[in-house]
């Protein structure tokens, strides 16, 4: 069943019919494992992996990335939580992690421009209650998104026929 | 001009060199052709590769290899098969099992000592028999009942001038994987004619359905046994051309001799690589032959659905579909292929007599490319059936 997972990790689009050949599981099987783990919130949803520094090269548009740490004053009762949660509703804010070392939380924000970007960390990150501080990294070059790697693929040097 | 060695100049290239000629000259071709895994080699065994040329590795090691990776690779063979031999006097690194196999016949064979060799089999067995100046003595095999070895058969060749069986499981080019029961079955013959076990295990760590048995490691094995074993298949290292040579010290002390005088020892950079490889290869491996595993079950299944009778193979990257239905002999099949829809793979009677109405496909290829291939193979089996 690990092995389900495994593939559509690798392969969102990987059909249960495919899986069901890979595996040796039955469609119906396959159908109902991805069923139950997308019911359960295990499985959230299926994206694509896009290379925002292609996509800009044909079409110009711009994805700013930046990352944030941000230091916070934990609540009595609460730790870092509420303050964590009130910052993740954002939609610029992509991902929101608690982290260890001199900094609280680390968040990904995303924007049209490096203007919009330093908008949202003085306008609403900032702001926030017990939000003391914030020291804003901008991304310069993606080499690696998510386990992709977005660099030149190897070639295939294989001969075509061989022992 | 005197003439050329007549042994050498009578041995007959490999028929799997025309079919790469004609598949290199051609656009759009799905390759199932090949003998070697898709994936590039891991990255943390090129980095220590490139550490290894950063540093200055680029001198000779000792003829034998590396210490630390004889002792990695001895240890590796006693945890996985129980298996031991020694690192100083029994194992030697060699340049691939190419260079293994060579040098164990080399070390094995008196002018005119026969060598049983099951086939279909690797292109090279036969060659390498013949160049060291024995005598092959092919012993087919039945895809009926999944390229299985049987030992009166193979008793049944045995000749007072038998010196040595050469086997591989899992082999090239059936995939099959040999039982455990039917190696056993090998070994007490060759006890009881004493003759010499030569094991070609590259494969070994691409088994799929049952753990893969070490022959040195059955009862009675180890002292007639070579075994040839290496990196190429199951790290992703075809290019890197290093492997080993473990039996007795008599025979590793012999073997050794000839790699002294003539390969001196396997490149530096290689065996640094390889032994990163053992040492923090296993996690790569197991994805690799997972992956492996998937496409094996999707292209095998897909063959099936497609009409041509394939079995399960149990080893190796091949899956090795019979196309006796389809009333063409093996070459006439891939040449047909490759033309109409090109699609390349291997004809089946290239590698021995019993491969005749058989192909070989090597499915370490993208899924996409496999799916497709499947595809046109369709479509080629509709032309040839209408």
């Amino acid at each position: 069943m690990r092995e389900i997972i495994e593939i559509l990790q690798a392969d969102g689009r990987a059909t249960p019919e495919r899986i069901a050949k890979m595996t040796g599981l039955g469609v119906e099987e396959v159908r109902d494992q991805i069923a139950a783990w997308e019911d359960a919130g295990i499985i959230r949803r299926y994206k694509a992996v896009v290379d925002l520094d292609r996509l800009r090269a044909i079409d110009g548009t711009e994805v700013i990335t930046a990352l944030i740490d941000v230091s916070v004053s934990p609540e009595r009762g609460f730790g870092f939580d509420n303050v964590a949660a009130r910052i993740s509703q954002f939609p610029e804010v992509r991902s929101v992690y608690l982290m260890s070392g001199a900094q609280d939380l680390r968040c990904v924000v995303t924007g049209r421009s490096m203007h919009d970007v330093a908008d949202f960390v003085a306008q609403k990150l900032a702001t926030i209650d017990r939000v003391n501080a914030t020291v804003t990294h901008f991304v310069l070059k993606t080499y690696k998104d998510d386990g992709e790697l977005l660099i030149p693929p190897t070639e295939d040097h294989r001969l075509r026929v061989a022992p | 001009m005197k003439p050329l060695n007549s042994v050498i100049a009578a041995c007959p290239p490999s028929g799997i060199r025309r079919f790469f000629d004609i598949a290199a000259s051609m656009d759009d071709v799905i390759s199932l052709g090949v003998g070697e895994p898709d994936f590039v080699t891991p990255w943390r065994i090129r980095e220590a590769g490139i550490f290894a040329l950063e540093n200055g590795f680029t001198t000779y090691t000792s003829n034998a290899g590396l210490l630390e990776l004889r002792e990695a690779i001895c240890a590796d063979l006693d945890s996985r098969y129980a298996v031991s031999y020694h690192p100083a006097s029994e194992c030697l690194i060699t340049a691939g099992v190419s260079e293994g196999l060579d040098l164990a016949l080399r070390v094995l064979l008196e002018p005119g000592d026969e060598v049983l060799i099951p086939e279909p089999c690797y292109v090279a067995y036969a060659p390498c028999v013949t160049f060291a100046g024995g005598t092959p003595v092919t012993v087919p095999t039945d895809g009926a009942d999944g390229f299985r070895l049987h030992v009166d058969t193979v008793a049944a060749a045995v000749t007072p001038r038998t010196k040595a069986v050469l086997i591989s499981s899992p082999a090239n080019p059936t995939g099959a994987v040999q039982p455990r029961e039917d190696l056993a079955a090998l070994v007490e013959l060759a006890v009881r004619h004493d003759l010499y076990l030569i094991s070609d295990e590259i494969y070994e760590r691409l088994s799929y359905l049952s753990p893969h048995t070490c022959l040195a490691a059955l009862p009675g094995a180890r002292e007639r046994t070579v075994l040839l074993g290496g990196f190429s298949k199951a790290h992703a290292m075809t290019g890197w051309r290093v492997g080993y040579l473990c039996a007795p010290a008599a025979i590793s002390e012999l073997a050794g001799r000839i790699h002294q005088y003539t390969m001196l020892c396997a490149s530096h950079v290689s065996q640094m690589a390889a032994l990163e490889a053992l040492r923090a290869g296993d996690s790569d491996v197991a994805e690799m032959v997972a992956d492996y595993d998937r496409r094996r079950r999707l292209f095998v299944k897909g063959l099936c659905e497609i009409g041509l009778d394939c079995r399960e193979p149990g080893g190796a990257f091949y899956a090795f579909p019979s196309i006796a239905g389809t009333g063409l002999t093996s070459q006439d099949f891939a040449e047909q292929l490759l033309a109409s829809e090109r699609v390349a793979v291997v004809p089946g009677d290239v590698f021995g007599p019993s491969g005749e109405g058989y192909i070989r496909c090597c499915y370490a290829t993208a899924l996409p490319l496999l799916e497709e291939a499947l595809e046109r193979m369709e479509r080629f089996l509709r032309k040839v059936s209408a």
